[in-house]
Order: C-alpha cells, then structure tokens, then sequence
C-alpha cells in the first residue's frame, strides 16, 4: 500500500487521532503543544504533498475502505480545496508556533492539554469538511469542528468569552440544523448523499419545489456559519474574548471553510440543475454582501477595541468573498478563492500583532495603546503592513484580490461600475479604520503614568514577519492561489460562462 | 385526508417553530437549550418521517425473512443515530457553560449577563 | 555598473539612505552627514543618466511581474529625467537648508523627519521613473503616505487636524478616482505601460473619455486642480523645509508631472483632444489659475499666500498640457523645472524671515529688507520669475506657453495669462515693495540679522539656479523634443 494514495484520508485521520492522545498527557510542560504542533505541522505537510499533486494530476478522488461511490464514503480534492487544505493547515501550525507562549499566559496551564486536544478536533473537523464529499459527513464534521472550536473560545481570558461562546454555540448550532434540513430536503428528492451523484440525480427530478427549500435552509444554514451579514453577531465577540492563539487560527479560517462549502454546494449541486437558479442566488447574496462589506466597515471605523475592529473588518471582508462568487463569473469566483487565500494571511497577520499586543498591554481598548509605536516597533510595523493588505495597496495580496474582484465587476457595465464605487469607498473606509490604530500608536503619547511594556519576545515576532512577508510573497507572485483557482474554475463553472 | 396524512411534517413544522422561537425570545440560557434540544428533535423526526416506506418493516436482517417483504429505508436512520450524538454533544457543552457563567456571573439571564458587561 | 543596476540604486538609495538616517539618530552630525551624503549620491546617480538618454537610450528595468500587463518596472524617458533631475537637485538644497532651519528653530523629532524626507525622495524618483501606470501609482501613495508625519511635525491638534485633511484628501482622490480609472484603463487596454502615443486609442471614444480623463485628473490630488486643491493650503502647518519639498522637489510637481505623463504616454495628445468631451479640462486649468491668484491676493499670511500661488502656478503646467501645440508642450516642462527653482526660492525665504525674526504675516515685513538683504533679494527674484519677469526662468516658460496658445489663436488661454499675470504682480510687488522701500513700523523684540548660513546659502543657490535657468536651458529642451518626437 503506498502512503502517497493514502493522503487524503490521513489528512483528517492524523489530527483525529492524535487528539484523544493529547488530551491524556499531564498539563506540566510543553509537552501538550509541542505534540500537538508537530501533528498540525504533519497535516500542513500532507497539505503540501496534496497540493503538489492535484498540481501534478488534477483532483483526486478516495473511496474509504475501498467502498465504491456512492455507497462507501468518498473524499473529492480538487485545487480549490487544497488551497482550504493549505489555510487551515497553515493557519493553525502558525497559530500554535506564534501562540504556544500566549496560551500558557491566557489559559490555566491544567487544562492546556485539553484544550489543545480540542484544538486538533477543531482542525480535523475543518479539514474533514473540506475533503468531504459527502453531504452529511461535512455535517457531522461541521459540528467536531464546532464543537471543539467552542470549547477553544470559551477558554478565552475574560468571562465575556463565556457569554460569546453561549452566542456562538446557538448561532452555530442553527446554522448547522438548517443546513441539515436542507440535506434532508434533497436526499428526500435523490436519495443520495454524495455531492456529485446528488448533482447528477437532481437533473432528473420533477418536482422543484421542495428542492428550492432545501437551496434555502442551505444557504441560510451556512450563511450563518460563515457569518455572513446579516447573520455575523457572534462573531466579532466570539474572535474579541477568545485566546489570542485561537482568535489568529479561528480568524483565519473556520468561516472559510463555511464558505468553501457553501459555494461548492451551489455551484455543483444547484447551478446546473435549477433553471434560474443563478439569478436567485446573485440576487440574494448580493445585495447582502454589499451591505456586509460597508455595515462591517462602518461598525470597524467607530469601534474601539482593537479585537473587535479586526472582528468587523472580517465580516467586510467575508462580504467580498461571496460577492466574487455571486458574480458567477470567471474573474468573480476567482477573486473568491484568491481572497479567501488572501484574507487567511491578511487577518492571521493582524490578529498576531494585536495578540503580541494584548500579551505586553494585556488590553485592547485603542485609546490605551497610545504610543504602542515607539513600545513596541516591530509589532506595530508589522501591523501597519497587513493593514496594508487589508486595504489594498499594490504590492500585497489584498490588492490582487481587490483587482480581481473590481475586473469582475466591471463586467457588469454600469451596475457594475456602482459596485465598484461601492467597493473603494469601503477600501477607504479601510484606510480610515487602519489609520485610527496607526494614528494612536505612532502619533498619539502614551497614556501618562503607565509603564512602557517591552517589545513582544523574538519568537512571536519572527512569526508575525514571517506571514507580512507571506503577505508581500504573494502580492508579488500569486501564481500558486492563482493557478488553483484557475483550475478550479472551469469544474466550477461548468462550462458556463 | 392529504392535509392529515401528512402530520408528522407538520409536527416537524411545529416543533421546529417552538424550538427557534424559545431560542430566539427566551433570555434565560437554559431555556435557550431547551429550545435548542426541540428545534434539533424536529429534525430529527423529519429524518425518521423520510424513511418510512408504505408497508414495511423494521430493516432488520433475519433468517426469517420474507421474499417480497418491504423495508423501511435504513440510511436516514442512521444519520439520525449520527445528528442525535452531535445534538447530546452540543446539549451537555451547552449546558457546560450555561454552568460556568452561573459561577461567573451568578445569574443564567442574558439581559442581567449583558447588563453586568457594560458596566465595568 | 549596468544601468539596471544603476536604476535599480537611483530609486532605492534615498530608501537606503533613510535607514542609515534612522541608525545614525543619535548622532545628530553624523545623521546629517549621511543625509547629504545620500543626496550628492542620489544627485551624481540620476545627473549620470542625462547624457545616456540625451543620446537616445531608454534604460529599463522590470522588478516584478505580479499578472499579465501588470508589472513593477521603471524605464527612464525624457520628461520623467527632467523631474528626477530638478529632484534629486533640489534634495541637496533642501537638505542643507533642512539642516539650518531645523537647528535654528530647535524642532524635535528631527531623525524621524528625515528618515521620511528620504522616503519621499525615493517614492519622487519612482514616480519619475516608472514605466507603467501601476509603478507610478504605489509610488504616488508612498510619498502621500511618507510626507504625513512631515506635514504632522508639530504634533499639536491644529496640526494634526490638517495632516489629516492633507493625507485625507490625497488618499481619498486617489484611491477613490485614479484607481478606478487606472483598473478601468487596464480592463480597457489590457496593459497599463506608459507607451509614446498612448493605449486608449481605439478602445474608447467620446464622453466616457472625457469622464476617464476627469477620474485622472481630479485623482491625481497633488496637481491642485480645483476643487481638490484644499490639501495645500492645509500643509502650510509644517515646517518651511517641508513646504519646500511639498512646493517644488517632489510632491505637486509628482502630481502635474503625473497628470502631464499620462496625457503623454497613456491617452495620447492627439487622441485625446480629438475627441469630444475633454476640452473642460482646459477651462478648468484656466479657472484654477485665475481663482488661486484672486485667493492669493486677498491672504494676510506669507506661506498661506505662497501656497495658493503654487495652486495657480501648478494650472499653467496642465493648461500648457492640454494646449497641444509642441511649442507649449516645451512649456510643460520647462515650468515645472522654473516653478520647482522660483517657489524653492520663496519658502526658504519666508521660513528664512521665520527662524530670524518669528515673522509670518505679511503686514510685519516692512523694511525686512535692511536686516536681511540675502534672503529679501532671493525672494524678490523668485517673486520675479513667478510673474514671469526675464532673466528669471519664469519667463522662459511663459514665453513658451503664450507662444503656444498664440499659435493656437486661443484667445482664452492668452486673457488667462495676462490677467493672472497681473494679479501675481498685483500680490508680490507689494512684500517686494515693503521689505525694500518702506521702513520697519515696529522695532523687532530682538534685534536679528540673516537666518543661520546653511539656509543663507540654501536660499542664495536656488535663487541663482532660478537666474540661471534663463540662460541655460538646453538640456531641458533637448530633452522635451525628444518627448515630442515620440519617443
């Protein structure tokens, strides 16, 4: 048996396995994250190794057991999900090298190995969405990586992250039911659970009705995982009170994955079967996304924890994501897959800089970070620099998604043109909400009295550069994001235009 | 008889309604579970109500079997031994923390928990 | 050295320079060093490129290939030369004065103001130098960005309310208009390489040229064509050494060099101005000029007065774009290069009087002249060339663009000139005439003398530089007939 062709099952079974493992070490040293590091590593590794050869072969496909499809289960990889594959892997081997040192100081060292077993529940969960091709199995995943992520930002410092965490468990909860629903609806009408048999068998379904429903507590399901606007409340709580180390993975990704999922599942499943369904689906997410990249814009501009701005800019940015993808377009799901790349490295960088911060002011209210840029250079450097991205200047990865985002619009003539407008004027809105910690932390003396805190350790610091330079990296040469999605297009689109 | 015949759905239909109407309005955080546990139950009746074929039986594999005998299918049954492990799991951590905000905040009430946020 | 090489340094030395700036803080002589250092480097790198394209050579250099059409790359043509030169020129003045002015008044914060003052030199030289629009623009922002703490220097509100007004607008026109119109040129054309003869011919025609033309012009902010020209006056808070880079080395002349390169190299005069719907930019150049010099006239404060005469000044450079006759297509140039000596000339000056005598309101100048005979008789010729009076190099521009608008029987543009060229007169003969004629109304608290002697000097050299632009100009022509010739 060669292991090559076993990688796309241990990408999920590694971290599932070794998380009751960890769960049983003593909580004493490091021994907890060093064993959870290297699994998280192994799977970036295997991410890699796949990555490598959908490159090589195009997608992959893997029957469990060896039960043929669609009675055993199947795992689908095709370059969008080894772009996930390498976002969630890297975020969290990031998260946890970045992190180890601030999780001791957050989180009551007794629990750490629990915790850190949830932590690799969480990342199989994540993962075993994302190579799932099987309706129900990314439910059952859906709820490991929820459930696991809950307990992770329930450990958080505060006791607010508690009440955030209650509000996370509902919202998730309801989303993951609805979207149940949903699968029931369509297996109701196909009698399957495979995505890609499910979207051969609908072709031939009469009755429309109940498969429309389905679309709908589809959608909202996921929407609501994925907090889109205007389904995000719990998210900015949920990223603001949890560990700084689970805030970087968790920003990072998880909506991601919510996102991966729901527009794989309406572009293979609904799209081609559903007359006008295209047009439902623009008209629907549209006006939406609009609205969360310029609501989540505003609220970020007038919020005042640090945390909780970088929350909101999510929710924008999201927003930009799914307006890629409601375009329907070459260039707009392209844009999609680009800046959910992108984005991964943007928010992971910031939410390392405000972490570092967090750990030597242990606040986030912007008004006592004054003088943060003299205390603290590099992190605020740092941070300057992926809120560069965030914005979108040339030369980072924000703007190569923006510039994608922007040539779809175009497409569209004149109300294409208005979401232009409406694009820069939240890229400015940006610029604004940028600047307000830039300005506070640079130009702004420190609070009178209090004392002047230390850079943040070298270690966390060589990390946080590490993905601003990843920022640069792949503003400069996008080819890898770039050539994924360009493969992943066409199966996507299916020969529409 | 249509309307009728059909009422496991609309019980579906009716739970599901309660259930998101106490996890909507309800600010005591149990009860939210509470309205959580219905709202998941529903679905799970939908589940149940799908796979029941006119006639048949339980899918048991016997030697006893009859030749020509229906069964009901015996997939959504096991999806929903899947959804209701994930409901329990979601149920207990819920209930978990319900508990831990009991000892942090003294109080199980969302509007006395957000009340006590805002003032420092 | 290659010319790549030598490329590749002439854009990122002042970036160089500026990190040994940072690293030499604390050694106030020594940092300074480094700066000047740094400017005669940046001055004998890019001066070392004018006999290579005099003779006809194009240096490139592409840094990155980020998507197809979409690069990082510069190439140096002739009126990006003609920018980097009165750049990189004006760096040493500046920095001598810089260095003056800043220990005369005693300002704090002086490594920080010179470690952006490299920056934007190095962000002024990419613009010069950028061989396509995307190049041109990071560089743009990056001297918006770099000139903030600059205009910020004090660091009190009022201060910092107008550095936020300056970066606020320049931001806000550029991110909300150019890049619009920049990914719209590209979604148009495909490529977005500033090519002699330009890209959009064939691509797009009529009003929607006239509405591209209008995103350009209003999103490159630092031309000052009004309504956006409010940043200027705003900037006025910082420091004269700053008002003087923001004047004349780098920052409005980035922006009239910008809007002249794109008319140039990406719409193509020809096309450009056969088509419908982009004459309005001529009146809109015309009505800037002759508005700024009325606001001009009616202000109290020196540097306020100066700033709204640079807004007039930068209009005569688009005007002299638009006209289209070769004739003032020379003029075009030639004005940013007098412009760039004569306002230098101006804000040492004024930020001379400053340091010497506290004094910034005009009615306090009378009879200045006795105790600051150097600085007045600068000014006086800076004041004279912005008239347009010969031998100043004012005049030799003016002459080309009233030679063009002649040629065109553009009876507009000719009343434009003569009236704005009363009103300048009508709004610095008067300092002129207090500063040498009138005697001081007020005994001054102390009794001063010239400012310190690296600003004397400063200001002495730029005046003569203005003088001497009248009679050596050759070069600077050569080099815009190259431009015209299409090349």
């Amino acid at each position: 048996m060669n292991l090559l062709e076993q990688l796309p099952a241990l990408q999920v079974v590694v971290p599932l396995l070794m998380a009751p493992l960890v769960a049983m070490l003593s909580g004493r040293g490091a021994l907890p994250w060093l064993l959870t590091t290297l699994t998280s590593a192994a799977s970036f590794v295997i991410a890699v190794l796949l990555t490598q050869q959908v490159l090589a072969d195009g997608p992959l496909f893997y029957e469990m057991g060896g039960w043929s499809v669609p009675f055993g289960i199947g795992l689908a990889i095709g370059p969008f999900a080894t772009l996930m594959l390498l976002v969630v892997t890297g975020a969290s081997t990031l998260a946890l090298l970045w992190g180890g040192a601030s999780m001791d100081h957050e989180v009551g060292r007794s629990h750490l190995p629990l915790l850190y077993s949830s932590w690799l529940m969480a990342l199989a969960g994540l993962l075993g969405i994302v190579v799932s091709g099987d309706a129900f199995n990314i439910f059952v995943f859906m709820e490991i990586s929820s459930l696991a992520s809950y307990v992770l930002v329930a450990a958080g410092p505060d006791r607010r992250a508690l009440t955030a965490t209650f509000k996370y468990l509902i919202t998730g909860t309801v989303g993951a039911t609805f979207y149940l629903i949903g699968v029931g609806y369509i297996y109701m009408m196909t009698g399957t659970l495979n995505l890609a048999d499910m979207a051969a068998r609908l072709g031939e379904v009469s009755e429309l009705a109940p498969v429309l429903i389905a679309t709908g507590f589809i959608l909202v399901g996921l929407g609501l995982k994925a907090a889109l606007f205007p389904m995000h409340a719990w998210m900015p709580n949920a990223y603001t009170f949890a560990p700084s180390a689970v805030a970087v993975f968790l920003a990072a990704c998880s909506t991601k994955v919510a996102l991966f999922v729901l527009i794989r599942f309406d572009f293979v499943v609904f799209q081609p079967n559903l007359a006008g369904h295209g047009l439902m689906f623009t008209s629907f997410l549209l006006p939406l996304c609009v609205a969360a990249f310029l609501v989540g814009s505003v609220i970020a501009v007038f919020e005042s924890d640090l945390k909780r701005l970088l929350g909101y800019s999510s929710v924008a940015q999201i927003g930009y994501i799914l307006l890629g993808a409601s375009l329907l377009s070459a260039a707009g799901t392209t844009a999609a897959m680009l800046h959910m790349f992108n984005h991964a490295l943007i928010k992971a960088a910031l939410f390392m800089a405000a972490g570092a911060l967090f750990l030597r002011y242990g606040s986030m209210r912007l008004s006592d970070l004054a003088g943060a840029g003299r205390a603290m250079p590099w992190t605020m450097a740092g941070f300057a620099l992926a809120g560069l991205s965030l914005i979108g200047v040339p030369l980072t990865v924000g703007f190569i998604s923006k510039w994608y985002l922007i040539l779809a619009a175009l497409e569209h003539g004149v109300g294409g043109a208005v979401l232009v407008g409406l694009i820069l004027l939240s890229s400015l809105l940006a610029v604004i909400y940028i600047w307000k910690v830039i300005e506070v932390a640079y130009f702004r003396e420190a609070v009178e009295g209090a004392t002047v805190p230390a850079e943040a350790p070298v270690w966390m610091l060589s990390l946080l550069w590490l993905v601003v330079l990843g920022n640069f990296w792949f503003g400069i040469d996008p080819s890898l994001p770039l050539s994924l999605a360009g493969m992943e297009v066409p199966a996507l689109l299916g020969g529409r235009p | 008889m249509q309307i009728l015949g059909l009422y496991n759905y609309w019980i579906f239909i009716l739970l599901l309604a309660i259930g998101l109407y106490a996890v909507i309005v309800k600010s005591n955080y149990i009860k939210r579970m509470i309205g959580l546990a219905i709202f998941q139950a529903a679905v799970f009746l939908l589940f149940i109500t799908m796979d029941k074929v006119e006639g048949g039986t339980a899918p048991i594999f016997t030697k006893y079997m009859v030749p020509g005998q229906l069964y009901a299918n015996p997939l959504p049954q096991v999806l929903i031994l899947t959804a209701i492990v994930v409901g329990i799991s979601v149920t207990a951590l819920g209930l978990a923390i319900a508990i831990r905000i009991k000892e942090e905040y003294g109080c199980v009430e969302e509007h006395e928990t957000q009340r006590m946020d805002r003032e420092p | 050295m290659s010319p790549q090489m030598q490329l590749l340094l002439a854009v990122f030395l002042p970036l160089l320079g500026a990190v040994g700036i940072a690293l030499a803080g604390r050694w106030p002589n020594l940092r300074e060093s480094v700066t000047l250092v740094t400017a005669v480097g940046l001055m004998l790198l890019v001066w070392s490129f004018l006999p290579q394209v005099l003779a006809g050579e194009r240096p490139q250099l592409v840094l990155a290939e980020m998507l197809p059409g979409l690069s990082i790359a510069f190439r140096i043509e002739p009126l990006g030369m003609i920018f980097a030169c009165l750049a990189s020129l004006l760096w040493i003045v500046n920095s001598v004065y810089s260095i003056g002015y800043m220990r005369g008044n005693n300002e704090k914060h002086q490594t920080r103001f010179y470690v952006c003052f490299g920056i934007a030199l190095s962000a002024a030289i990419g613009v010069a130098f950028a061989q396509n629009l995307l190049t041109l623009f990071i560089c743009y922002e990056v001297l918006t960005i770099s000139t903030y703490p600059l205009v910020a220097h004090k660091g009190d509100a009022h201060s910092v309310r107008q550095a936020r007004v300056y970066m606020g607008i320049l931001l806000a026109t550029s991110i909300g208009l150019m890049l619009p119109a920049m990914i719209w040129t590209y979604a148009l054309a495909g490529t977005l390489e500033f090519t002699p003869g330009g890209i959009l011919e064939g691509h797009i025609e009529g009003p929607l040229l006239g509405l591209l033309l209008l995103l350009f012009v209003f999103g490159v902010g630092k031309a000052a064509v009004m309504p956006v020209h409010r940043w200027l006056p705003a900037a006025m808070v910082a420091p004269t050494p700053v008002s003087a880079l923001l004047h004349a080395v780098a920052v409005v002349k980035a922006g009239v060099f910008t809007i002249t390169k794109l008319i140039v190299y990406l719409f193509g005069p020809e096309f450009l101005f056969s088509q419908t719907g982009t004459q309005w930019l001529l009146y809109a150049a015309c009505f800037t000029i002759i508005a700024a010099s009325v606001i001009a006239l009616r202000q109290t404060n020196l540097k306020r007065m100066l700033a709204y005469s640079t807004v007039s000044q930068l209009s005569y450079v688009v005007m002299a774009a638009v006209l289209l006759t070769p004739i003032s297509q020379i003029g075009t140039a030639l004005h940013i290069l007098a412009h760039g000596f004569g306002k230098i000339t101006l804000f040492f000056a004024a930020g001379a009087i400053y340091t010497a005598s506290k004094k910034t309101e005009l009615n306090q100048l009378y009879g200045i002249a006795r105790r600051m005979p150097w600085t007045m008789a600068a000014f006086t010729i800076g004041a004279l060339s912005m008239i347009g009076v010969p031998p100043t190099a004012g005049a030799v521009s003016k002459w080309y663009i009233l030679g063009g608008a002649l040629g065109t029987q553009n009876m507009l543009v000719v009343f434009t000139l003569v009236a704005s060229t009363i009103l300048n007169c009508a709004y610095f003969l008067p300092v002129v005439y207090r500063a040498w004629l009138r005697d001081e109304d007020v005994a001054p608290k102390k009794d001063h003398g010239e400012a310190p002697w690296p600003a004397v000097l400063a200001l002495t050299t730029t005046a003569l530089l203005t003088l001497g632009f009248f009679f050596f100009n050759g070069p600077a022509l050569e080099l815009e007939a190259q431009m015209l010739a299409g090349d």
